[in-house]
């Protein structure tokens, strides 16, 4: 149940990162979660609803990209994708492969941003915002 | 409208995560051994700490406890009987303790100088699922599982049991009448955390002890 703080701390994220284009809507934030975070996506989806309501992210879709776990075996001196996490060991050897190389993640690997069209000056170049008034 | 798509490839827990790399910093600039204790509520993390204080401290250690639970100052109390300072936590309702209450816990708290301690144990909120995702500087997990438990108990909560760096399996003078099947338990900790240190220990007993007293005196001394 700490998918609530979870969202909460995206919502803050994204607020910061999106603060630096005015005017724009975040449409979209996409995370990479690993097999091992710890986050159930349904509850984090529910939470994600009730974190951004009455928010200026409201209404934004948060799509969660689940990430398999990889381990590198010390034997074959390959990484191999884990089908579940319920055995660490190499699916080639099925020696121990203790050595995660991802699996833990919880990022926010962008945010897709709705920005009114720049208005177009004499030479054809694109006004900045700040001067789009 | 125009859409942008905007890289942040940012650890949502990066607040947590840098607070906790800074009190990692000092614990280890203090020289004291931290551990964050984690289990689902009942498996005895509570009786084993009192044990482990206790024992420490009749070895001439400074060791202390922060204790976390929702509500009542019960743990502390009970851990305060071993004569270590100790400190409660209540998170009133947030289910895990994070870099942040530890930081605010840690400031006046009266007579306890980092530099003075050589063990900090951090009895977490019993929950064996969202304290996984939360660092709180320490230098060994110690993940806890009760005989009364099942011993799939790792198997259901990978995410917990593959984050630490030491298990330990409490009340074992009660697995023959459970029926608690030890070999079965053991290959499942290691089917999730191959090669983990685990202690089998009984804080009525004092079964298994020794080996984690000794295990802790080998972690605190500086490499």
């Amino acid at each position: 149940m700490h998918e609530l703080s979870i969202a909460a701390s995206i919502v803050e994220a994204v607020t910061e990162s999106a603060s630096a284009y005015p005017g724009a809507r975040v449409k979209a934030v996409r995370l990479r979660v690993g097999a091992l975070a710890s986050v159930v996506e349904d509850s984090l989806q529910f939470c994600w609803e009730l974190a951004t309501e009455g928010s200026p992210l409201a209404g934004a879709a948060l799509v969660i990209n689940k990430l398999p776990v990889i381990v590198h075996c010390e034997a074959c001196g390959v990484d191999s994708v884990l089908e579940g996490v319920q055995s660490f060991r190499c699916p080639r050897c099925g020696e121990i492969a203790a050595d995660l190389r991802q699996g833990r993640e919880l990022e926010i690997e962008s945010i897709e941003l709705e920005e009114p069209e720049p208005a177009e000056s004499s030479d054809g170049t694109p006004s900045p915002v700040e001067e789009h008034i | 409208m125009t859409t942008r798509i905007v890289e942040l490839r940012r650890g949502i827990l990066k607040k947590n995560d840098e607070l906790a790399a800074g009190l990692r910093e000092r614990f280890t600039a203090a020289g004291v051994l931290v551990l964050n204790l984690v289990s689902s509520p009942g498996t005895g993390k509570t009786a084993f700490l009192e044990l482990t204080l206790r024992a420490l401290r009749a070895q001439g250690a400074r060791a202390a406890a922060l204790v976390g639970d929702l509500e009542t100052d019960n743990d502390a109390r009970r851990l305060a009987a071993s004569g270590a300072p100790v400190r409660q936590i209540n998170t009133h309702g947030i289910c895990h303790l994070d870099a942040e209450m530890v930081t605010k816990h840690l400031e006046g708290w009266e007579g306890v100088a980092l530099g003075g301690l050589d063990y900090l144990f951090i009895e977490n909120v019993g929950n064996l699922v969202c304290p996984s995702s939360y660092d709180l500087g320490e230098r060994i997990r110690v993940v806890l599982l009760s005989v009364t438990e099942g011993e799939d108990k790792p198997l259901k909560y990978p995410g917990l049991f593959n984050s630490a760096d030491a298990a330990v399996i409490t009340k074992v003078d009660l697995a023959a009448p459970c029926g608690f099947d030890r070999d079965l338990a053991l290959r499942n900790i290691n089917e999730i955390r191959p090669g983990i240190r685990i202690f089998e220990t009984s804080a009525k007993t004092g079964a298994g002890m020794d080996q984690w007293f000794a295990y802790l005196a080998e972690q605190a001394r500086p490499s």
